[in-house]
């Protein structure tokens, strides 16, 4: 399968955080999860690809290409959703479109005034009277009107309603009807990717902690609960970020056949979702460190 | 046709739609050579995620229920009736197992069973 993102040994040092030999891919067709806690380095991640901080080390391959050899000709087709809004306050909606478009050469206006019909977009505000979710949704009809290949999206939904996720969900899905389109979606709401997302990278503390097909992602952790009696040398080893309390403990596990060859039917077995792994890891990584 | 997914039930997705279009087919609610609807429609759709979708759809592939046409789509497979037949007949004989189970650790014997399933077929 062709990818349309390579990241291949990514990294990157700053004072007090290293991003260590981070790799992953999205196939063409496909959207990937980008899951961490604040400060696990997906945003920079995101900046070492979009090339805005310059890498120390590693590949990163954008439709089969060097990001830094083919700048131009990438950033042409990249679709871009910051977290944070980084417009002219003081301009219109159409004022800040009319700056924008003339920087890609494939600027669709027919599919943006569509864009800013369904989204109901008033055209002569200014930028700052707009609410969050207006501010997101005129980026959002930004990146998408210039036949953008890759979409690359940095906490999109974070501190919106869940409306408005909804609605920002069902466009993305409308996107992946087209085969030849891809989308990064960076999120710590993780509810919002255990539907849509094909693959998931997990990021913490500058490492990947997994990268896949999120099913079998899925398919593979559980969250057990038992008393605490039963807890073993051997089984701590299966255990990621154990908790025990007065009357037993909760642990998430990525291996629950071995667990429960080594104890049996007297542990509870649940389906962990995304939030519950990367939560549970993250508290193991802190513990460790 | 009807796809219903439930996402606290303990089966997979994937699962989940491979079980009703294949009953679909069974009991002739999908004709043979019907299009189905894409994979990445019926992700749009359930409002889940494509691989998930093309997981059910190269189960069901694989299991001889629909055929691909690369550049056309999905279409529900000719079953032969002896082959349906075959394929109904085995959906209650997994349910008849596991009533026959239950049976033998209920202590009933054969000839209740018998008794009890005359009663039921009259009655439903």
């Amino acid at each position: 399968m062709e990818n349309i993102l390579e990241v291949n040994n990514l990294s990157k040092k700053f004072k007090g955080f290293l991003l260590d030999n981070v790799s992953f891919s999205i196939p063409y067709g496909y959207i990937m999860g980008f899951i961490g806690a604040n400060g696990a380095g997906k945003t920079t991640t995101i900046k070492l690809i979009m090339d805005l901080v310059k890498k120390d080390g590693g590949e990163i391959r954008i439709f089969g290409r060097d990001h830094q050899h083919y700048d131009r000709e990438i950033k042409q087709k990249i679709g871009f959703v910051y977290e944070e809004c980084y417009y002219y306050e003081e301009l219109s909606v159409m004022g800040m479109k009319q700056i924008i478009a003339p920087f890609y050469q494939d600027w669709d206006e027919r599919i943006f005034q569509q864009y800013m019909e369904r989204f109901n977009l008033p055209a002569k505000k200014k930028i700052k009277e707009l609410s969050r979710g207006m501010k997101m949704k005129f980026s959002l009809a930004v990146a998408l009107s210039h036949h953008a290949g890759l979409i690359i999206l940095d906490e999109p939904t974070s501190g919106l309603d869940p409306v408005f996720r909804d609605e920002f969900l069902e466009i993305l899905r409308d996107l992946l009807q087209d085969e030849s389109k891809g989308v990064l979606f960076s999120t710590h709401i993780t509810t919002d990717l255990d539907k849509i997302a094909d693959y998931v990278c997990f990021i913490d503390k500058g490492k990947i902690v997994f990268s896949g097909v999120k099913d079998e992602i899925l398919g593979k952790y559980v969250i057990v609960k038992g008393s605490k009696d039963l807890l073993t040398e051997e089984s701590h080893k299966l255990l990621i970020g154990l908790r025990e309390n007065e009357f037993g403990f909760q642990a998430l596990s990525n291996d629950a056949a071995r667990l429960k060859s080594q104890l049996g039917d007297r542990i509870l077995l649940e389906k962990a979702d995304l939030d519950d792994i990367m939560l549970y890891t993250t508290r193991r990584n802190r513990e460790d460190a | 046709m009807n796809i219903i997914i439930s996402n606290s039930s303990p089966e997979p997705i994937y699962e989940q739609i491979y079980r009703q279009i294949k009953n679909s087919v069974i009991i002739g609610e999908l004709r043979p050579g019907e299009l189905l609807p894409s994979i990445r429609t019926l992700a749009r759709e359930l409002q889940i995620s494509v691989i998930t979708s093309k997981r059910a759809y190269e189960e069901l592939e694989r299991d001889g229920f629909i055929e691909t046409v690369p550049g056309k789509g999905s279409y529900v497979s000719e079953q032969s009736a002896e082959l349906l037949k075959e394929k109904r007949m085995r959906i209650i004989e997994e349910k008849l197992t596991e009533v026959v189970d239950d049976c033998k650790l209920l202590g009933i014997n054969l000839a209740e069973l018998h008794e009890m399933l005359d009663l039921l077929f009259m009655e439903v």
